[in-house]
């Protein structure tokens, strides 16, 4: 295995590339969302979308786009420029509750995680309870995650990859 | 920031290894080990250990206080004393002064300064309380799962030192290459994934 710095440097664009291809699921594909997981309502895109392009040497632009209802042709001009998303606020809904949460590419890192309400704290007899409830809530995020990712990085090593899943994403890129 | 806020960060691990059984005593033994220190009457300018979950200011791991339910759920506490540097300088400009006067000199050389400002961080450092900062930490030892509610660099890399100096066991933080390889990639699959170049979604 690779030293630890090393490849985090070296594939932080595996992670921007797994959030730009969510945000293409989340247009165009929900029905492999629901498949992933069976207790989602809805996942949508939040109040904030940061784009970048590393990898082009004529370009070192961050576009970020925020407010609620957040109008994302901005984000869709980025990506047109050859950025990609590499922070996104989302909204998971399952039942009637929600959660909210921003999700960084290159770290996957959870940050801003606001889970429904729970019962509240007020003896530490109430701790135990609401750590498990807690535990439950984080939990539905990080299994959503983290099957969202394994299922994106077989097809990313997959020749499925560049043969149908690029062409798909440039066609939508495209014609937004 | 705690397990319990409103609003959390998440750094997720994988735990490779397993600790010696009884595993819940040999866990005990290990934040015991590095339980955190009191340095507020000492020099030290930082100091970094395990304390409890739920009373962070009075560590206490005996019995099983640690378990809730499947995880054992503790804490990372860094203290740091932070003296402001203009009051680094006053002190040390009155020494030098008290220096000068004494050896009826007009300067110091170099290294006289040099003992004079660690003289004077020193005495400043036991003077002033060290500021508490606690990130909480749940292990699911049997999944070999590990959150830690932070995603702050120098905390993570505390709890990585930490973690391996009182478990003697490997914590592999999960970003999308070692997310990737814990993926359940067969052996193709992993060669595949280390010659991956970036993908141009634009032609």
């Amino acid at each position: 295995m690779l030293d630890i710095a090393v490849a985090y440097r070296r594939y932080q664009f595996v992670g921007d590339e797994f959030l730009t291809w969510l945000w293409y699921i989340i247009e165009r594909d929900t029905r492999l969302l629901n498949r992933l997981d069976k207790d989602l309502a809805a996942l949508e895109i939040g109040n904030r979308m940061v784009f970048e392009n590393r990898y082009r040497r004529d370009s070192g632009e961050t576009v970020t786009v925020k407010g609620e209802e957040a109008n994302m042709d901005e984000g869709l001009l980025a990506l047109k420029k050859g950025a990609m998303v590499t922070e996104v606020n989302l909204v998971y809904r399952s039942g009637d509750q929600e959660w909210r949460f921003n999700l960084k590419g290159e770290s996957l890192n959870i940050s801003s995680l606001r889970v429904p309400e729970s019962g509240k704290v007020e003896t530490k007899e109430d701790i135990e309870g609401a750590v498990i409830e807690k535990i439950y809530f984080y939990e539905k995020i990080l299994n959503l995650i983290n099957g969202l990712f394994k299922y994106f990085i077989k097809i990313r090593v997959s020749n499925e990859w560049s043969s149908k899943t690029v062409p798909a994403m440039r066609k939508w890129i495209v014609s937004t | 920031m705690g397990l319990l806020s409103p609003s959390v960060s998440i750094t997720q691990y994988r735990v490779e290894g397993q600790l010696p059984t009884p595993v819940n005593e040999h866990f005990a033994a290990g934040l015991k080990k590095n339980i955190i220190a009191d340095i507020d009457n000492d020099a030290s300018e930082q100091t970094i250990g395990w304390t409890s979950f739920e009373d962070p200011y009075q560590p206490d791991f005996e019995g099983s206080r640690f378990i809730i339910d499947t995880a054992w759920v503790f804490s990372l506490r860094i203290d740091k004393k932070s003296i402001p540097a203009k009051v680094v300088k006053k002190h040390f400009n009155t020494e030098v002064a008290k220096r000068l006067a004494e050896s009826g000199r007009d300067y110091l050389s170099k290294n006289e300064k040099k003992q004079l400002k660690d003289h004077v961080l020193t005495v400043l450092s036991t003077r002033i309380p060290a500021t508490p900062h606690v990130f909480d930490v749940l292990w699911k030892y049997e999944e070999g799962m590990l959150l830690f509610f932070s995603n702050l660099k120098a905390a993570n890399e505390a709890l990585e030192t930490l973690f391996t100096r009182s478990f003697k066991l490997r914590l592999i933080r999960l970003f999308p290459y070692t997310a990737g390889l814990q993926a359940g990639l067969k052996g193709t699959e992993r060669d595949d994934l280390d010659q991956l170049k970036p993908t141009l979604f634009v032609e």
